[in-house]
């Protein structure tokens, strides 16, 4: 809270001079290339869930597609299963990555942990869950490893490992992609607090370490990844690709159903499956509600606590648990990786043979002559939405800094729309205005429909690292005559190059996962390694899916790769942290 | 190489165009081939299998060698996707430039966008290749018991086939009638797709066929008044089934491909295909081990027709064409029919060849592991649209938890 007031304080009083046009507009530009497909997606969401759709012959505004949806068989444990594992993995992300944070606290991960990290960040959601289906499964690696040996079974067993009533797996799976991206997300805003010199402080108090973590650490940084955590509570109550994988199918997640109704054949089913997008978009914002009120809730309970003074406590053990706990889910997605590219070289590979029997190149040399078009697809449509969003953030929080109005900074919340909007409840009406411009099929309207997606995680990893670099250093260079451009391009730029190189990675390895826009948008003419990925994996070929999700991995991979290393390489590590104290 | 190619392309049109000049010829075939030079056909397909996308490759090459059109696969993870979209673009007024230029569709697909009037035609009997088709086969005039008057061309065949591991099985289900008991004997060994893929309920349809007493009805329209009645015999064999099944009949793969892995995997010992090569094809690719067998039901399993379709709003309608025709050329249909291509059985009459063309179509090696054609002969033809989504409806309302 006190930064925010320092910041205002010292921020530099409105200078119009020193604010060109653009910047100027960033805010407004960036709000209207978002709200615009939004508000239309939606509206074309809202009309056709109260019946009205004249192109299929729906004319009044009514009730029905309501009764419909709610007369569907399953639909109310489809809701259930989509609030267990949603909810179940966020709660288990938030709590396994600070218990991990807490545990190494002080002590450093080194560039180890980040670099195992790295591959199961940049793997897309549906290859991964492909792996991981393949370790889990009755008839899956792990099975294959004790078995017949340890087991006695030569056949698999008929238990419901994967796609389980319960959704465990998908649980699992979302467990294995979200504990990375919000590790990133919090040790990236740790990197903005003064965290060693406040544990000192606290261990000379008496605290023990997680104590200090706990009532000190987390309440500041918790502010920090607040949006992170809505944004991963979001997605995993509307996730498709990887319910579609791993969760059940009857009834799948509720998101799937409604996939499933605006895909039918019966073009009626159209109806209920626009209330279903619009119940599931009730679902994440009253989730998200919830879980503030909790926030509220705990942060009120919590002072008393700290203030209360304990300064020892038994949480050392827990904290291990979680750190445990999250090496084991990033072995899990690092071996969902290498069964993948095991099985893009497999000929046969039987239960219970732990490694495949024949090797065959057959699959990528059929595939080089057919990949390179999506590849190159790919990476500029990634490259583009990327770059676009980047220099939008940046004017956007340039223009904060120059003292932009305080509404202009809260209509920024908008950005985060379409995170916490579930794709489905959109993607139709969107396409509808795509269309009625003449841009569908067309790489604009893909780069449009990624930059909904791509450009809030880079404001997600840019925004507090920007917000939080000390104004003195600005305002020093300021005072020593330098231009505000000049400001930006010598001081503030090198000082956070690895906030913005770690953005663009981000926002390269969100523009390959992104599968319905890129269908939607492209209206399908638009193929990149993504859509052949996920159309594979509709086929549950292992073998073709470990060649695109491999692809798909590398590209993100690499980018992140450029990031860190460049940033590893710094002597001057970027170290704007006392601002905050 | 090309040349030859062109040649030989230009000579068999030419040919075609004259034998088809006679009948209502709408327009010289030659004014169609001249229109799609240089267009570029946006074709959405089912991409769902490795060996269809590299068959459709193989077409691209072909068509842009003979008539200069490029073909660029649009891979659909479901059929309905395209149907969709041809929806949206309707919605939106887009009706002259929609970006869907020719569609692998049948059944229930075809039903919704011919029933409303989104499909281009009649053009099938434009075609050239179009005489060649076998019209004693009634599914490829009848798709799902609607007449196709020209609004589709054909270009595949397909029928229910049963592939097991005869490592484990030894003998499989012959009936209908006979699956409960064989999976009591084999419990958690047998599985269909998911009721909303097409293999799925075409099972679903098969036991109805086998089990309901009067199967001439399935032929009309699902009528409320008669679904109850119809379908009893159907439920009250499920019931016996559905304990034995692969995950007690709580869970099912979501595709045949997914299937197919199952199998692989050894997690199954049966499980239905709607390609009767397809057991030969994969074994070949090293996909499935060579102790797999392909059987047929007494009595005759469904059958039918994969067709293309192009909707009333494509742009390049004189392409589309031309790659309709060349999907019912012979060397595109000999292409598809051997085990490197597709395989399965041929839409064209070999008949009507010449016994030059009749050559490409040597009988693939027997393999131990394909159908035999003899069983094929007997293919029931499939029930009226209406009923595959009736059933859907009423199988998720008595078995969705």
């Amino acid at each position: 809270m006190s930064g925010t007031t320092l910041q205002r304080g010292l921020a530099p009083a409105p200078a119009p001079v020193a604010m060109p046009f653009w910047l100027r507009q960033a805010p407004r530009v960036t709000l209207a290339l978002f709200l615009a497909p939004v508000a239309a997606g939606l509206l074309g969401t809202v009309l056709p869930a109260f019946g009205y759709l004249p192109a299929i012959g729906g004319r009044a505004v009514t009730l029905a597609p309501w009764r419909i949806l709610f007369r569907q068989p399953g639909i109310g444990t489809a809701i259930g299963l989509s609030l267990a594992s949603g909810l179940g993995a966020t709660a288990l992300s938030v709590l396994l990555v600070f218990g991990c944070c807490a545990h190494w606290a002080g002590r450093q991960p080194g560039r180890i942990g980040r670099s195992v990290l790295a591959p199961v960040l940049a793997a897309p959601h549906a290859a991964l869950a492909i792996g991981l289906a393949f370790l889990l499964a009755p008839s899956g690696w792990i099975v294959r490893a004790l078995s017949p040996w340890l087991t006695g079974w030569r056949q698999p067993p008929d238990i419901a490992t994967v796609q389980d009533p319960y959704g465990l797996a998908l649980t699992a799976g979302l467990l294995v992609k979200e504990v990375p991206f919000l590790l990133l997300m919090t040790v990236s805003a740790l990197g903005q607090l003064p965290v060693a010199r406040t544990l000192e402080a606290a261990a000379a108090l008496g605290y023990d370490r997680a104590s200090a973590w706990v009532k000190l650490i987390l309440p500041q940084v918790y502010g920090q990844v607040r949006l992170p955590i809505y944004a991963v509570l979001a997605y995993a109550l509307s996730v498709v690709d990887m319910s579609l994988i791993l969760g059940p199918s009857n009834p799948p997640t509720l998101s799937v159903l409604a996939l499933q109704w605006f895909t039918a054949p019966d073009v009626r089913m159209y109806f209920p499956a626009a209330a279903a997008a619009l119940l599931q978009l009730a679902v994440v914002l009253g989730s998200i509600g919830v879980l503030r009120a909790l926030e509220l809730g705990i942060g009120r309970v919590g002072r008393c606590w700290i203030a209360a003074g304990r300064r020892r406590s038994r949480a050392a053990p827990v904290l291990r648990l979680a750190a445990v706990g999250v090496c084991g889910l990033t072995l899990l997605g690092v071996l969902s990786l290498v069964a993948l590219a095991l099985w893009s070289g497999a000929a046969g590979w039987r239960f219970p043979a732990l490694w495949p029997r024949h090797w065959s190149a057959a699959q990528w040399i059929r595939q080089i002559g057919t990949v390179a078009w999506p590849l190159g697809t790919t990476v500029g449509v990634a490259a583009a939405s990327s770059l676009a969003a980047l220099l939008l953030v940046l004017g956007c929080l340039e223009n904060e800094q120059h003292g932009a109005a305080v509404p202009a900074r809260r209509s920024l919340w908008l950005l985060y729309l379409p995170l916490l909007v579930p794709q489905i409840a959109f993607l139709f009406g969107m396409q509808v205005l795509l269309t009625v411009c003449r841009l569908d099929g067309t790489l604009i309207a893909v780069i449009w429909s990624h930059l909904l997606f791509v450009l809030p995680y880079v404001f997600l990893a840019l925004a507090d690292p920007w917000r939080s670099l000390d104004q003195r250093y600005a305002r020093t260079a300021l005072c020593l005559g330098a231009s505000p451009r000049r400001v930006f391009l010598r001081i503030k730029l090198p000082l956070l190059l690895r906030p913005v190189l770690v953005a663009a990675a981000v926002g390269l390895a969100v523009s390959i996962d992104q599968y319905l826009p890129t269908i939607f948008a492209g209206a399908g003419r638009v193929v990149t390694l993504t859509t052949e990925a996920v159309t594979l994996a509709s086929g549950g070929d292992r073998r073709m899916t470990g060649i695109f999700g491999l692809l798909q991995a590398v590209i993100p991979l690499g980018a992140y790769c450029i990031a860190i290393g460049a940033t590893a390489a710094r002597r001057f590590a970027p170290q704007p942290t006392e601002g905050r104290s | 190489m090309m040349r030859r190619h062109r040649l030989a392309a230009l000579a068999l049109t030419g040919a075609w165009a004259f034998a088809a000049a006679a009948p209502a010829a709408v327009r010289p075939w030659q004014a169609v081939l001249n229109a799609a030079r240089g267009q570029t056909v946006y074709f959405d397909a089912w991409a769902g299998d490795p060996r269809v996308n590299a068959y459709i490759a193989w077409v691209g090459g072909e068509l842009a060698a003979c008539c200069a059109v490029t073909l660029r696969q649009v891979p659909l993870a479901d059929t309905a996707t395209a149907v969709t979209q041809v929806i949206a673009e309707k919605a939106a007024g887009e009706n002259t430039d929609g970006t869907v230029d020719l569609i692998w569709i049948n059944g229930p697909n075809f039903y919704a966008l011919r029933h409303r009037g989104l499909l281009y035609g009649p053009f099938a009997a434009e075609l050239p290749n179009a005489v060649l088709v076998n019209r004693h086969d009634p599914a490829n005039r009848i798709d799902f018991t609607v007449p196709v008057e020209g609004y589709e061309s054909p270009w595949r065949k397909a029928q229910l086939v049963f592939i097991y591991d005869s490592a484990y099985v030894r003998h499989p289900p012959r009936s209908i009638q006979a699956f409960p008991a064989w999976a009591k004997a084999h419990p958690g060994r047998f599985t269909f797709p998911q009721v909303q893929n097409f293999l799925g309920v075409a099972f679903l349809e098969q036991a109805l066929y086998a089990l309901t007493p009067d199967p001439s009805v399935l032929q009309r329209p699902v009528s409320e008044a008669n679904f109850a009645r119809v379908t009893a015999p159907l439920w009250a064999w499920y019931d016996r089934l559905r304990p034995y099944l692969w995950r007690h009949g709580r869970e099912f793969p979501a595709s045949g491909p997914a299937e197919r892995q199952l199998l692989e995997d050894g997690e199954i010992d049966l499980m239905p295909s709607f390609n009767p090569a397809e057991a030969a094809a994969d074994v070949a690719a090293g996909l499935l081990p060579k102790t797999v067998r392909t059987v047929v039901l007494e009595g005759g399993t469904l059958g039918n027709t994969s067709f293309v379709a192009i909707p009333y709003n494509s742009p390049h309608k004189a392409g589309a064409m031309v790659v309709a025709n060349f999907l019912l050329s012979p060397q595109a249909q000999a292409r598809a029919g051997s085990l490197h291509g597709l395989g399965g059985p041929t839409v064209l009459d070999l008949n009507r060849l010449t016994p030059a063309q009749r050559a490409q179509f040597a009988p693939a090696a027997a393999t131990p592991w394909g159908a035999a054609p003899d069983a094929l002969q007997r293919s029931v033809p499939e029930p009226h649209p209406s009923w595959a989504a009736r059933l859907v409806q009423a199988w998720e309302r008595r078995y969705t938890p």
